[in-house]
């Protein structure tokens, strides 16, 4: 449920779902995104759905935060939507050089590597948003013996492909960027195509992701980068 | 097909800082995780196209601090260059210091160099003609995180040429009296998690003096001062940022989100930096002093009201 609207700034909306973190809660923002988007309100130049928030920025010499509240809060989102929603499944190798962060795991966890890879893989993993950088999904819920938190000084560079995780999330790095996700394996996936520009994300919110293990060997196989 | 006349290009003798092409950015993009983009200072950027004739949002060459140096072979153009920067126009038998908001004429073996902005950072040079760029949603604007644009989404660099498709026929010259003010005051709008913060560290936060630290660039403007103290979490679920917004991450310095900000965060917003002052505050150099000033939303809205007034009056003049 949308639970309140605020200004974030004077040209953007900062629409709050509550602050539950959950499949049920973020398939409602992102039902708010699609009827957003499909309607055109004039003046709204971007839509940022995340876990619990949706924030809906618009171009202050076109329209104002009245209007746009306004029109939010009698939005009709009764509407079926169509859902195009996909399964995907995304393999990932593990072996060394790949699993940056598989000895600070294993301790923080207290857990060996096989045991945290056969709790990661062959899961269905929903996809609450994708940003940050362009394409990275934001995907959950991880199990809960895997959950902890970011490095404490996270990475200048980790490499394009890498797949982390922290707290009850997952996420694919689309790009080399700094970060400090726990780096479990790296995908030799195309997750971000930017010269489709109609859809340039592999996987969007809503989707559903499996991971599965492949071998090196697969992996140079499989490489599309 | 496009027909590329053959003759009319700009050789890069050196790059520069970080020199890009930019124009209005790309929109409704956010939801994937691609930025805005575009011009850091809107002002000087539709300034610049109106002096050389082109459309408003037609691409510009923007650049910070150290700009280009260019040598031009082909027929007569004009270009301009705005913001507050000095440069040289080299002519075949001799040197002169180029003025901004003021077109010139250039031709074949002419040269511009564009030794620095003066006590900012960003200045634009429009050239009036179409320039052969690649265009990447709608927009030609240069990323380099995500190599997202033209030029494959990377800074120009010495050695390489800039292609021209159509010089403008008009080739009257203009000038317009603009001077760039200076901002001491960021006005500020309270974020979604001003209540993170102690009684302490709000008022540290709206009186006292912060500083522009290096690690400043298109992504986000960086600022040191006393920290602010956060008496609930340092850290929020990610979700969407806009430009402007001013997070504050555990080490209690603020951070400012620019036009290649990352689309999602989790750092909590103490504040908003309002659209008025938007083109000012990119241009604020590091070791810069700047205060903040907390403003209503209905201020705001009538500020930037006055400032596009004002932006149109100037290009009406031109």
């Amino acid at each position: 449920m949308l639970k309140n609207i605020s200004n974030l700034g004077d040209a953007a909306l900062y629409c709050d779902f509550g602050i539950q973190v959950n499949k049920a809660t973020n398939l409602e923002v992102i039902k708010y995104f699609n009827t957003i988007r499909e309607k055109k309100i004039k003046g709204i130049n971007n839509l940022t759905p995340s876990y619990n928030k949706l924030i809906i920025s618009f171009d202050l010499r076109v329209t104002n935060f009245s209007e746009i509240k306004k029109k939010i809060e009698n939005l009709d989102t009764t509407i079926e939507q169509n859902k195009n929603n996909k399964k995907i499944e995304v393999p990932v190798c593990c072996e060394e050089n790949f699993a940056l962060d598989r000895d600070r795991l294993e301790k923080k966890l207290n857990l060996s590597y096989q045991e945290i890879l056969t709790k990661f893989f062959d899961k269905e993993y929903f996809c609450y948003m994708t940003g940050f950088i362009a394409g990275m999904p934001f995907l959950g819920d991880i199990d809960e013996n895997l959950r902890t938190q970011r490095l404490k000084t996270p990475r200048v560079k980790v490499p394009q492909g890498s797949v982390g995780i922290t707290e009850q999330f997952a996420n694919i790095y689309t790009f080399d960027s700094p970060g400090g996700w726990n780096i479990i394996g790296n995908t030799p996936l195309k997750v971000f195509d930017d010269s489709k520009e109609k859809d340039p994300n592999l996987i969007n919110p809503g989707d559903t992701i499996i991971f599965k293990k492949i071998s090196r060997q697969e992996y140079e196989s499989k490489n599309d980068r | 097909m496009r027909v590329k006349m053959i003759g009319n290009y700009f050789e890069i003798l050196r790059g520069g800082i970080n020199t890009t092409f930019q124009d209005k950015g790309r929109e409704n993009l956010y939801h994937i995780g691609i930025p805005f983009s575009g011009v850091m200072d809107n002002r000087n950027f539709l300034l610049a196209n109106k002096l050389v004739g082109n459309h408003l949002t037609a691409p510009v060459i923007e650049f910070a601090y150290q700009g280009p140096h260019l040598k031009y072979t082909g027929d007569k153009l004009n270009f301009v260059i705005t913001g507050d920067v000095i440069f040289k126009i080299k002519k075949k038998d001799n040197e002169i210091d180029g003025v901004c908001y003021q077109s010139y004429h250039l031709e074949n073996g002419d040269e511009i160099n564009i030794i620095s902005t003066n006590k900012s950072v960003y200045g634009y040079f429009a050239i009036g003609s179409e320039i052969d760029l690649n265009f990447q949603w709608n927009s030609c604007s240069i990323n380099t995180k995500a190599n997202i644009g033209s030029n494959n989404g990377k800074k120009l660099d010495s050695g390489q040429k800039i292609n021209l498709l159509k010089i403008n026929s008009d080739k009257t010259l203009k000038k317009v009296n603009y001077i760039n003010s200076k901002i001491e005051n960021i006005r500020v709008i309270k974020g979604t998690n001003f209540d993170y913060f102690s009684d302490e560290g709000k008022k540290i936060f709206f009186e006292k003096e912060f500083v522009v630290s290096k690690l400043s660039d298109r992504m986000g403007m960086r600022l040191e001062g006393p920290k602010i103290e956060n008496i609930i979490n340092t850290n929020i679920k990610s979700e969407g940022l806009v430009k402007g917004v001013i997070q504050v991450p555990a080490d209690g310095n603020p951070i400012i989100m620019l036009s290649d900000h990352g689309t999602v965060g989790g750092y909590p917003k103490i504040g908003v930096v309002v659209s008025v002052d938007y083109d000012r505050l990119v241009q604020l150099a590091p070791g810069s002093k700047v205060k903040f000033q907390e403003i209503e939303l209905s201020d705001a809205e009538t500020l930037f009201k006055l400032y596009e007034m004002e932006t149109k009056n100037l290009l009406s003049q031109i």
